[in-house]
C-alpha cells in the first residue's frame, strides 16, 4: 500500500532552504570524553565466563556428541518430527475452532449456552492436560462401546487408537484457552463498529463476521501464535497414550542404544527449529492482520535488507552532491 | 397531508434508574432538515439513536415513514421485530456518527461498498461504481484506495457519509457530526451536509453548529433534561428564543 504519509520527499524545498542556509554556518561538532562504564565491562567479562564454563562442562561430560549428528536425521526422528507437526497442527486447528465457537457461546446473550461455555473453560482449564489425556486413554472403563444410533457403532478401544486420544486430549484443552483469547478479542473491538454495522441494515451474524471478528483477529492472532509454539512442545505429553512423536520416537533410540541423554539433545533440537520456524511465520501473519491498524506497515526483514542495500549504494552519489 | 418522516409521541426513555427521554413529540416533514440542539446530557443523541432502534424506547410510539420502529402492532398488541427485521428497517436509516466509526480494516472504498454487497446482496461491480461515484461527489475521489487512519479526521467522516449514502437512504440522522473535527476541517463536512440538503434528503442533525443550523435548517428544536423545550423555524428561535433556558443557552453558545 502506497500512502502519502510516510514518504515526506527528504528534500523538500522548504527543508532545503533552511539546510542549506544552516550549512554555512554550522556549529562545530561538541567533542568530548565518553563516560566509561566499568561496569559494564565487568558483567560482560563475568557473563561470558560463565557460558564458557557450561560450555566446557558440556563438552568434558560423558556425550557422545558423534551419536546426536548421526541420529538428527534418523528416518524414526524424522518420522516422529512429523507426527509431532501433525498432531500439533490439528490440534490446533480444532481447538481454534471450537474456541471462537465457545466464545461467541459465552457472549451470547443466551444464559445456557453462555454457561455451558464456562463450565467447559472451567474444567478444562482448571485439569492438567495429562490428566485430561489419561482420561481420554481410559475412556473405556466408561463407555465400553461407542453407540451413536442408525450412524456408528464400535468398541470403544478400536475408536480411542493412541492418535485419537492425543488430538481429543490436546485440541479439547486448547479450546479452553482459545476460548479466552478470542472473547478478549472479540470484545476489544469497539462498540461503535457494531453500531455502524446494524445501522447500516446488517445482521448480528454478517456483524459478526465482517466487522467484528476481521478486526479482533489482530489482537487473537499473536497469543495464538504463543498458544501454537506451546502446542508443539506440550504434544510431547502425549507420551503418555503411547502415540509415537517425537519425544517418544527418539526415547525409544535411547533406551535401546544407551545413548538417553543424546537422544534428548536430538528431540531439543527438532523443536528449537519447528517452534523458531513457526515464530518466523507467525511474524509475517501479524504483519498482514496489522493492515488498516496503523499508518505504515513495518518492513519485512527481507525489505528492510532491500533498502539498506540501496541507501549503501545511494550513498556515495549523495555524498558527492552535498 | 403527507405522512411525517418521523414522528415521535411521547417518547420516554431511561438506562436503569437514569430517565434520558421524557416524553418526546414532534414531527419530521419529507425534505425536511431538522436541527436538534441542547447542552450535553439532554438527550437529543439517545433520541437520535432511538430513531434508528440502537436503543430500544420505553414507552411512547415512534415511527418512521409510517412504520413504527422495531415493533409490529396487531390490533393493540405490540410485537417485538426480529434482529433481521430490524436491520431491514435500519436499511433506509443512513447514520453518521460523532466519532466516524470506519471500518478500520477496509480501505475508503470497501467502506462505502460494504453494506450494498453484504445487505442487498449487489454485485461487485454495481456496489463500485456507486461507491466511486460518492467518493467524487464527498471529494475524496483520490483517496478510495486509503485506510481510515491514513485520512484526517474531516476526510473520515465524509467517508462515512458517502457510507450511509451507498444504501440509498430515504433518511439521514447525523449525530454530533463535526464535534470531533478540528476548526478547519468542519467546512468541508458541513459542504457535504448542505449539498445533501440541496438535493432534499431529509435530515436530522444535532450539532453545536448554529451557523448550519440557522442557514440551512428547515426547522429546530431546543431540547433540555429530556424535553422539548421550544421549537420553530431556526431563524426565530435562535435569533429570537422565548423560554429562559433557550436564552441562557444560545447566550453561552453563539
Amino acid at each position: 500500500m502506497t500512502d502519502k504519509f510516510d514518504k515526506t520527499p527528504p528534500g523538500s524545498p522548504a527543508g532545503q532552504v533552511s539546510v542549506s542556509k544552516a550549512a554555512t554556518t554550522a556549529p562545530e561538532n561538541i567533542k568530548a570524553i565518553p563516560v566509561r562504564h566499568v561496569g559494564r565491562w565487568i558483567s560482560g567479562i563475568v557473563v561470558i565466563g560463565l557460558l564458557a564454563a557450561l560450555v566446557y562442562a558440556f563438552s568434558q561430560g560423558n556425550i557422545q556428541w558423534q551419536a546426536v549428528g548421526d541420529k538428527l536425521f534418523d528416518s524414526n526422528v524424522v518420522a516422529g518430527a512429523g507426527r509431532t507437526l501433525l498432531i500439533s497442527v490439528l490440534a490446533m486447528v480444532l481447538g481454534v475452532i471450537l474456541g471462537v465457537v465457545l466464545a461467541v457461546m459465552r457472549l451470547s446473550k443466551n444464559p445456557v449456552t453462555s454457561w455451558v461455555a464456562w463450565l467447559y473453560i472451567w474444567f478444562f482449564r482448571g485439569t492438567p492436560v495429562y490428566v485430561q489425556l489419561l482420561l481420554w486413554f481410559n475412556l473405556a472403563l466408561i463407555f465400553p462401546v461407542l453407540n451413536i444410533p442408525f450412524i456408528y457403532k464400535d468398541e470403544m478401544t478400536d475408536v480411542m487408537t493412541p492418535f485419537m486420544c492425543a488430538l481429543l486430549g490436546l485440541a479439547l484443552n486448547e479450546a479452553a484457552y482459545m476460548a479466552e483469547i478470542c472473547r478478549a478479542g472479540i470484545q476489544s473491538v469497539d462498540e461503535g463498529q457494531t453500531e455502524a454495522s446494524h445501522a447500516l441494515g446488517m445482521t448480528q451474524g454478517k456483524t459478526m463476521r465482517r466487522v467484528v471478528l476481521p478486526q479482533a483477529l489482530r489482537v487473537i492472532i499473536p497469543p495464538t501464535g504463543n498458544e501454537f509454539i506451546n502446542m508443539l512442545k506440550t504434544s510431547s505429553l502425549v507420551y503418555a497414550v503411547t502415540y509415537n512423536e517425537l519425544l517418544r520416537s527418539t526415547s525409544q533410540i535411547g533406551s535401546t542404544s544407551y545413548a538417553v541423554m543424546e537422544m534428548l539433545f536430538v528431540a531439543s533440537i527438532w523443536y528449537i527449529v519447528m517452534t523458531s520456524v513457526f515464530s518466523v511465520g507467525q511474524y509475517y501473519l501479524e504483519r498482514r492482520y496489522a493492515r488498516g491498524s496503523l499508518r505504515s506497515l513495518p518492513l519485512t526483514p527481507l525489505q528492510r535488507i532491500k533498502v539498506n542495500l540501496a541507501s549503501f549504494s545511494n550513498r556515495p552519489s549523495g555524498g558527492v552532491s552535498a | 397531508m403527507t405522512t411525517p418522516m418521523v414522528k415521535a409521541e411521547g417518547v420516554h426513555k431511561s438506562f436503569g434508574a437514569a430517565h434520558i427521554l421524557k416524553g418526546i413529540d414532534l414531527e419530521v416533514a419529507p425534505r425536511e432538515v431538522f436541527c436538534l440542539i441542547g447542552p450535553s446530557g439532554s438527550g437529543k443523541s439517545t433520541f437520535l439513536r432511538c430513531i434508528n432502534h440502537l436503543e430500544q424506547i420505553n414507552a411512547g410510539r415512534l415511527s418512521v415513514d409510517g412504520q413504527l420502529v422495531g415493533y409490529r402492532q396487531k390490533g393493540d398488541k405490540l410485537y417485538e421485530l426480529k434482529d433481521s427485521e430490524v436491520a431491514l428497517q435500519r436499511r433506509d436509516i443512513g447514520m453518521v456518527f460523532q466519532r466516524f466509526n470506519l471500518f478500520p480494516h477496509m480501505t475508503a472504498l470497501e467502506n462505502v461498498m460494504e453494506a450494498p454487497i453484504q445487505v442487498k446482496g449487489e454485485a461487485k461491480a454495481v456496489a463500485r461504481a456507486r461507491a466511486e461515484k460518492l467518493l467524487d461527489r464527498v471529494g475524496l475521489a483520490d483517496k478510495a484506495k486509503n485506510y481510515p487512519t491514513q485520512l484526517s479526521g474531516g476526510q473520515q467522516q465524509r467517508v462515512a457519509i458517502a457510507r450511509a449514502l451507498a444504501m440509498e437512504p430515504k433518511l439521514m440522522l447525523f449525530d454530533e457530526p463535526t464535534s470531533a473535527l478540528d476548526p478547519e476541517l468542519v467546512g468541508d463536512v458541513l459542504d457535504v451536509m448542505r449539498g445533501l440538503a440541496e438535493d432534499g434528503m431529509t435530515m436530522i442533525v444535532v450539532t453545536h453548529e448554529m451557523g448550519f443550523a440557522r442557514e440551512v435548517g428547515d426547522a429546530l428544536v431546543f431540547m433540555d433534561d429530556g424535553v422539548v423545550v421550544e421549537s420553530g423555524h431556526p431563524r426565530d428561535v435562535l435569533t429570537n428564543p422565548q423560554h429562559d433556558r433557550t436564552k441562557s443557552f444560545l447566550s453561552k453558545v453563539l
